[in-house]
């Protein structure tokens, strides 16, 4: 299945990433409106260092260990995609705690937060990849 | 093939997606004696902390039994097992062959002998969707009930967190000297103290209910005496071992299984609670009862019962535990050269042996906290890493180019 593959060598550590996730998880078809004077909490994140960046999202692994260690079931993975029902998690970060890469994010609402690849969002493909500039990361089968 | 599977909490569950990610076909039966939907049983605290509710409970969507073809038997309570004609047999007599047997029959709750405690009308464990059911009935919604606790480890504490704003008071009383003592260091049980005293806990370590006295007192060994409404009774767990013992399976405290999941006795698996497991990170073999640790091994016990092979051979202790506000996780051993940081807001320790990491404690600040959870699961050698770096922050930058590559740019 097509995944979110980095490049870090291309990576600029722009960031462009996170403010088109943010956008495109907003709910909002505003760029402005929905970014402007907020703190993004998106769900993919840039690291940084002197000399080398890249973006972190999540791997949708085919063993998932958030998943298998989610306490509701709000965590699941259909068809390779891991998906979060906000509406079933209690947030007790049990996700947080077996993600290996870091990529599930606690959110204000209460409820975690992961990359679902746009699949649920009215963009269809993942907005961070849709926007990077240097092809530093992208979406692809491997 | 038949398969029977003795639970229906995360190990039997387990254990059904390992079965059908091999065979799609054959005959699954799922016995259990309560009577619920499967759920997920940490949740008990958070449906009376109004996080969640029961129809958001179910551990797996409604369709689950119906979509893996599963026969559920459910308020059906599996009275003893005939391994000469391979058969389970219920309470009422009835029969159920099996090809191969899960035994998921998770932990009861430990009651202490304490004089006096079957005279206390208004008391309940906490390990059950029913228990949370009673438990609610018993404080009402008129926040008037004074409710006494005994036991500060997961289970009474998770009940605490899940009663405090339906109680006119809370007091836990434990014989240890520190809460959560099989999660937490001494500083790490302090700092939660002090956090959960703020919100109104009250605490009574070291002490213990030498007896109950009509109606509703409790006499301390320190001899203080205390009045309640209610008593949750959260001192333990022990494993449900007795079904497989009966059969020749081996036990010490706990089912003893491989990394297969496979007991002592041909053709019957057992996972979750009522096993012992190897924890990697002690290097030693204790019950593990954590959910994590029973949905793997459930898995690897299905996918071998259908004739496959899987591992399941990287448990140890890990705990996502945050209280009203405190997020807090944890894994592995505090046995080793401890790395400590603290705020006011916030505690960090990471705890390195034999050039790896064995354990960490995260309170506050959990972020990436599983990247960490990663390097005991992994057992990675740190002088691999860049581990000055890592301290600061869970980070993938502190691996070398090579390793991130495969963790960035392949698929997993």
């Amino acid at each position: 299945m097509k995944r979110v593959y980095v490049n870090e060598k291309w990576c600029l550590g722009c960031h462009l990433c996170e403010y088109n996730c943010a956008f495109a998880n907003s709910g909002v078809d505003d760029m402005v409106k929905a970014l402007k004077g907020k703190t993004i909490a998106p769900r993919i994140r840039v690291e940084e260092s002197d000399s080398i960046n890249f973006a972190v999202s999540c791997r949708h692994c085919d063993n998932p260990l958030c998943v298998k260690g989610c306490i509701s079931g709000a965590l699941s993975i259909q068809d390779g995609v891991i998906s979060i029902d906000s509406d079933k998690c209690v947030g007790c970060y049990t996700c947080v705690l077996s993600c290996p890469y870091g990529c599930i994010s606690t959110s204000e609402a209460g409820a975690v937060q992961k990359c679902e690849l746009c699949t649920k969002n009215a963009d269809g493909i993942p907005q961070c990849v849709a926007g990077c500039p240097n092809n530093a990361i992208v979406f692809e089968e491997r | 093939m038949k398969y029977v599977i003795i639970g229906n909490a995360t190990a039997a569950i387990g254990t059904v997606e390992g079965i059908r990610s091999v065979d799609k076909y054959g005959e699954i039966v799922l016995i259990s004696s309560e009577p619920h939907f499967t759920y997920g049983r940490p949740l008990i605290s958070y449906l009376l902390l109004g996080k969640t509710t029961e129809e958001k409970m179910n551990y797996r969507p409604l369709d689950f039994y119906e979509t893996n073809h599963v026969t559920a038997m459910l308020g059906r309570t599996v009275t003893s097992i005939d391994k000469n004609i391979k058969a389970v047999i219920l309470e009422n007599g009835e029969k159920v062959s099996y090809d191969k047997l899960a035994i998921c029959t998770g932990s009861r709750p430990f009651v202490p002998p304490m004089e006096g405690l079957d005279t206390v009308e208004r008391q309940t464990p906490f390990m059950t969707l029913d228990d949370a059911h009673r438990l609610a009935e018993l404080l009402g919604e008129q926040k008037d009930k004074d409710v006494l606790i005994i036991g500060a480890g997961l289970i009474g504490l998770k009940c605490a967190e899940g009663i405090l704003h339906l109680s006119k008071s809370l007091t836990i009383v434990d014989m240890a000297p520190r809460i959560l003592p099989n999660v937490l260091d001494e500083y790490g049980s302090s700092f939660l103290q002090r956090y959960l005293e703020d919100l109104g806990m009250k605490f009574y370590l070291s002490d213990s209910v030498a007896r109950f006295s009509t109606p509703n007192h409790a006499i301390f060994q320190s001899g203080m005496e205390l009045d309640f409404d209610v008593l949750v009774v959260a001192v333990g767990v022990r494993p449900n071992t007795s079904l497989a013992e009966e059969i020749g399976c081996e036990v010490n405290r706990g089912i003893l299984v491989n990394t297969h999941s496979a007991t002592t006795v041909p053709g019957v698996y057992a996972a979750g609670d009522c096993t012992v497991s190897h924890d990697i990170a002690a290097d030693t073999d204790r019950i593990l009862a954590i959910l994590p640790n029973a949905y793997q091994q459930g898995e690897a016990a299905g996918v071998n019962m259908a004739g496959g092979d899987k591992v399941f051979d990287q448990a140890f202790p890990m705990n996502a535990s945050g209280f009203l506000g405190l997020h807090m996780i944890t894994a592995g051993s505090y046995d080793g050269e401890a790395f400590i940081t603290t705020t006011e807001n916030s505690y960090k320790k990471l705890v390195v042996r034999d050039n790896k990491l064995v354990g960490f404690i995260l309170i506050g600040d959990v972020d990436r906290g599983g990247i960490y959870t990663s390097l005991i699961r992994d057992q990675v050698p740190l002088d691999t890493i860049d581990f000055d770096l890592i301290r600061q922050h869970p980070q993938l930058m502190a691996f070398a180019k090579a390793e991130r590559a495969k963790k960035l740019a392949q698929p997993h």
